[in-house]
């Protein structure tokens, strides 16, 4: 049957890895809004500098929750700084490609992983003081 | 591999096979151009001739008043820039609605850039327009209002006779995009009372390639395509004879099919939104809740996004369409949902069915036995649903 995305996108859109929510997560980043009509959710847990577990809620098209799903993929068994060098060329690279409308949605997707990873920094430094 | 389905004959309809049985001489033997004027093109001549006669019975015009064109785009186009250039001197104020149709809308943008100005209509959240604002907008200057019987993308039923008559009573000419109505509600020119109106043959089980439009005699028009005399030098270019004779073979059968496929359209689509509203949580139904389409819904459903809806309905077989900004080329929400300030978040995760004459009860229990899981389980992936679960059940 034909389709608008390549097989790696529609298996990780079908069974998307990773869906849920990290009741104590070390880091939340949310982007997107409903205008634009993608709005992903990440979140992170963070153990000795690795991130040992990811999970993402998105609204948004079959690209968005493939791109989103993919991202926590790359990042779960990673140290932070490695994580924080994933590119959105990656991210579509890592499915396939992508069709070059959707390549926003990878954008999208780097954009929730650094929202995410700020958000951990954040909460560092205020348990520091 | 599931049985497929088609729910979006707002996208386009199948040919009826009488429909391609018409076409096919004109797509073997008799291959002649109607200009020639040797036996071949006699015949070919002969054929888009009668075709126009059908198209003419059908909308209850002469078939001097019909032009054939490549589409409803063309149509548009033409009536738009036509009569606009025709009659500039006269003024150059034009009239139209916010939820035209891009091929109306898009000429106006062209004709705002020439020195023509435009005003668009707002419309109310069923995406009904009010006379009254039609009233207040007419000038002097108005030369042509443009406004659709039905809008395609949510079927809302316009008020066009009530309108027709405030332009009548001014001297303005009164143009409608009838593309989403011929062949789903009847369609008679002198009811309506409009001046011009645009139609397109894909619409009601007859080829692509193919539209017409409708000019009532005495109105000028400045040509788009200019050079043969074809179409009484409005509209230049070897006529499309196999689509020409499909579009009048298609008006001839969706004249006396019109009936009962309206009754089966609305039961079909009376059952749709009564079992798709009852059985899945917060959904909407976008567009006029009686004067409506028949076979049509445009539903928004809460928390989830449209082409996602329609990847996972494909998987099923099942084809639809959706007014998100993800199905759009332009990446940008409907610009008919926006109009009739449907919430964002909702426009994106607006579907729409169309039914067609091809659709069974079947087809609607098989939508139904997929549906509600699809949006549950694009509702479980959502941070909007979170977030709206933990609001209402946090403590107080």
């Amino acid at each position: 049957m034909e389709q608008q995305y390549s097989g790696k996108v529609m298996e990780y859109f079908l069974n998307p890895r990773n869906v849920g929510e990290i009741e104590d997560a070390d880091g939340v980043g949310t982007v997107g809004n409903p205008v634009c009509g993608d709005i992903m959710r990440l979140y992170i847990k963070v153990d000795g500098g690795k991130i040992v577990d990811a999970k993402f809620k998105t609204f948004g098209c079959g690209a968005a929750i493939a791109t989103s799903s993919m991202v926590t993929e790359m990042i779960k068994g990673k140290p932070i700084d490695e994580a924080l060098k994933i590119t959105n060329e990656a991210v579509a690279e890592a499915l396939g490609g992508l069709p070059k409308i959707k390549m926003h949605c990878s954008v999208l997707a780097e954009q929730a992983l650094k929202a995410a990873l700020d958000d951990y920094y954040h909460r560092q430094k205020k348990s520091d003081k | 591999m599931n049985k497929k389905i088609y729910f979006d004959h707002l996208a386009t309809t199948s040919l009826h096979p009488e429909v391609k049985q018409a076409m096919l001489p004109y797509l073997e033997e008799r291959f002649g151009n109607p200009s020639s004027l040797h036996y071949f093109g006699l015949e070919a001549r002969k054929a888009i001739e009668e075709a126009r006669q059908k198209v003419a019975a059908m909308l209850e015009v002469l078939p001097e008043e019909i032009i054939f064109t490549s589409s409803g785009a063309e149509s548009n186009n033409l009536a738009i820039k036509g009569v606009a250039l025709a009659y500039q001197k006269k003024g150059k104020h034009i009239i139209a609605s916010q939820i035209e149709h891009f091929s109306i809308l898009h000429p106006l943008k062209t004709l705002g850039k020439w020195g023509f100005r435009v005003t668009r209509l707002p419309v109310n959240k069923y995406g009904l327009i009010d006379p009254q604002e039609l009233v207040k907008a007419i000038t002097e200057d108005t030369i042509l209002v443009s406004i659709m019987i039905a809008n395609g993308e949510i079927g809302t039923i316009e008020p066009i006779m009530e309108m027709s008559r405030i332009t009548r009573e001014r001297g303005v000419y009164f143009h409608t995009d009838a593309v989403a109505a011929v062949g789903r509600i009847p369609v008679n020119i002198s009811q309506l009372g409009v001046d011009l109106l645009s139609l397109s043959a894909h619409q009601f089980y007859g080829p692509k390639g193919v539209g017409a439009l409708v000019v009532r005699k005495g109105i000028r028009l400045i040509p788009l395509i200019e050079g043969g005399i074809q179409e009484e030098g409005r509209r230049a270019g070897t006529e499309n004879v196999p689509a020409i004779v499909g579009m009048g073979k298609a008006a001839q059968i969706i004249q006396q099919e019109l009936p009962s496929l309206m009754e089966k359209l609305k039961s079909l689509g009376d059952c749709l939104v009564e079992n798709i509203t009852s059985r899945i949580p917060e959904v909407y139904l976008n567009g006029h809740p009686t004067l409506r389409l028949p076979g049509y819904a445009n539903f928004s459903f809460k928390y989830v996004e449209g082409e996602s809806i329609l990847l996972l309905l494909n998987q099923q077989g099942i084809a639809a369409a959706s007014g998100s900004a993800c199905t759009s080329r332009a990446l940008k929400a409907s610009h008919v949902l926006t109009a009739m300030g449907i919430d964002p978040a909702l426009a994106q995760g607006s579907i729409l069915f169309t039914l067609g004459r091809g659709n069974t009860p079947e087809d609607i229990d098989r939508l139904l036995e997929v549906l509600p899981s699809i949006v549950d389980r694009l509702r479980k992936m959502s941070p909007l649903y979170e977030d709206e679960r933990k609001s209402t059940h946090s403590p107080l």
